[in-house]
């Protein structure tokens, strides 16, 4: 059985903000689905009083003062941009 | 011989008597740059008119101060994931292709500090995704072994051009051995040091709980030289560790007798190719005769490594990326209808495809009714492979084995089938997972091609690895071999 259809692909694709073609789609299936499989070994490990790992290090809640800095220039900000305007960010249109 | 020949060390108390200036040093990288670039292509940018004009800065202060930074007048070459300030940054990925940082990574502040000079820009896999630098969306490095076959990955550009002698040393990052794999494969010393060691701020996330920066270099001594300059707490990043950085280059005294160190059974097993088997075998009597002792011991969770990490790598890398979007710098598609619109069409376009598969495996995993099976599974699988490497470090001071199942492989024979490719990392992915240092050292050859031995230590304690390394590296001289470019 597979793990992933080609329909939660494109689900997945979309939530990830990736346009693929049907050919891609069928591709990433098949990829995806194997890589999956692939995953599902852990299964064979009972984990179930077992804490999860996120981090390595033995660190929580690094706190700073919190001093007032300059940020950075705007026009330094802004010059990697692709597009824009009077010191924002211009994208396309949000609503239709 | 060639200037880079010398360790730091040398060169140093060469430019102090006057024998060679800056620019001398800064004139051969250019020199072998333009000797042997058309066939390694390691470099995706350039930076000669700046590091020339800092050389003559230099070799001015060289004539009247007495102090020098502790890489004064070093050409270095820097992975193209490390931002700097008006240095095109492009992670090899086209969406960033004309990307121009407007600040500095700490780990560059750094080296600034203790006057290094940025030669240029190294080539690597998209993103850092990647074993063979074959995923970068603009060029192919070759291994200076053997053109015909990859460098590795995805710090392949930074090992090659060490490897080449285009640069005596470089920096790289290694998030599931981005930086031990190509130095395995290039014939050099790479080490990935513990997580928080070394400040990430700066270098564009892949998967912030992994990646670490790293140095690149031809002996076990210079690597101990840039990671004193690399190391330490930085306030610009939360999770860079508070931990005092130890003298490295006085740990180098060559003597290990009474070492005690584990080989896990599971890093010779299957997978692992004869030769290499072999060449670790031969490695171990090497230290041995040095005063180690050493003995078989089991990571029982190694085989679970891969999967750990391709969930947990992938769900971090997901989100970290989601970032590339065409509105603040990078790439931005032409025709798009409206925002949604133009995001898509610019990842589509701007991402490779090994990028967007881990975007999307990442996505899934941490997705509504998937999180739990997937990724959470995969961070409690983590705790067991952390404990592991716990166990082991209770009763050892160091766990030694190959860096890679086999040498470098040919270019295009892994790119079709992803699992293939991942297989790769086995030996080098645990040691992200668990957070603790590795280093790979050149141990052998197979056929003319570079072997290398992997030195895992405890958090902190790359001052150990340095020591083993180090007294390998005397007993032997693969560290003094060079391809015949």
């Amino acid at each position: 059985m597979s793990r992933i259809s080609i329909e939660q692909v494109k689900h997945v694709a979309h939530l990830a903000r990736l346009a693929i073609t049907e050919e891609e789609a069928e591709m990433f299936t098949k990829q995806l689905d194997a890589i999956i499989t692939f995953a599902e070994q852990l299964n064979e490990l009972d984990t179930e009083n077992v804490p999860p790992t996120s981090h390595v290090l033995d660190m929580k809640n690094v706190m700073r003062e919190d001093i007032p800095t300059p940020g950075l220039p705007r026009e330094e900000v802004l010059k990697n941009a692709p597009d824009h305007q009077d010191g924002q960010f211009r994208v396309p249109a949000i609503l239709e | 011989m060639a200037l880079f020949d010398h360790k730091i060390s040398e060169l140093r108390s060469l430019l102090h008597k006057r024998e060679i200036s800056v620019s001398d040093l800064v004139d051969e990288s250019f020199k072998r740059i333009a000797e042997v670039e058309d066939k390694v292509q390691a470099f995706l940018t350039l930076d000669e008119e700046n590091a020339r004009r800092k050389a003559k800065e230099l070799d001015e202060k060289l004539a009247t101060e007495k102090e020098f930074g502790l890489l004064f007048g070093m050409p270095i070459g820097i992975k193209d994931n490390i931002v700097t300030k008006g240095l095109r940054t492009t992670c090899a990925s086209k969406i960033l292709y004309n990307f121009d940082p407007i600040y500095d990574a700490t780990v560059m502040q750094r080296l600034h500090e203790a006057d290094a000079i940025t030669i240029g820009k190294l080539n690597m896999d998209e993103f850092a995704m990647g074993s063979s630098t074959e995923n970068s969306g603009f060029q192919i490095t070759r291994n200076p072994w053997d053109l015909e076959r990859v460098p590795g990955g995805s710090s392949g550009g930074s090992a090659a051009a060490v490897a080449a002698g285009e640069v005596p040393f470089a920096l790289g990052s290694d998030t599931g051995g981005s930086i031990r794999q190509p130095a395995a494969f290039c014939g050099v010393v790479g080490l990935k040091p513990t997580y928080g060691r070394v400040s990430r701020f700066g270098l564009v996330a892949f998967a912030s709980s992994l990646d670490q920066i790293g140095p690149i270099t031809r002996t076990v001594e210079d690597n101990a030289y840039l990671l004193q300059v690399i190391a330490g707490l930085d306030p610009m990043d939360s999770t860079s560790a508070n931990v005092e950085v130890p003298d490295y280059i006085s740990a180098l005294t060559g003597d290990i007798k009474g070492l005690k160190i584990a080989v896990p059974k599971e890093y010779l097993g299957e997978g692992v190719s004869e030769e290499v088997r072999q060449s670790v075998l031969d490695a171990l009597k090497v230290l041995e005769k040095l005063g180690a002792t050493w003995e078989e011991v089991s990571l029982p969770h190694s085989k679970y490594a891969l999967a750990t990490y391709y969930l947990l790598a992938s769900s971090e890398a997901s989100a970290n990326l989601a970032r590339f979007d065409g509105v603040r710098y990078g790439y931005r598609t032409e025709n798009a209808e409206n925002l949604i619109d133009m995001y898509k069409k610019t990842r589509s376009e701007g991402f490779g495809n090994e990028v967007k598969r881990r975007i999307m495996l990442g996505t899934f995993a941490l997705s509504s009714g998937y999180y739990d099976a997937y990724y959470k599974k995969a961070q409690k699988v983590r705790t067991l492979i952390k404990q592991d490497f716990e166990k082991v470090f209770e009763k050892y001071d160091v766990i030694i084995g190959p860096t890679t199942p086999t040498p470098a492989f040919k270019i295009g024979e892994k790119t079709s089938d992803p699992l293939t490719m991942y297989a790769n990392d086995i030996l080098t992915i645990p040691v992200n997972l668990a957070g603790v240092p590795g280093i790979s050292i050149p141990c052998g050859f197979v056929n003319g091609l570079p072997v290398g031995l992997q030195i895992i230590g405890k958090h902190f304690d790359e001052s150990t690895i340095y020591r083993v390394a180090h007294a390998f590296e005397q007993a032997t001289d693969y560290h003094k071999q060079k391809p015949a470019l």
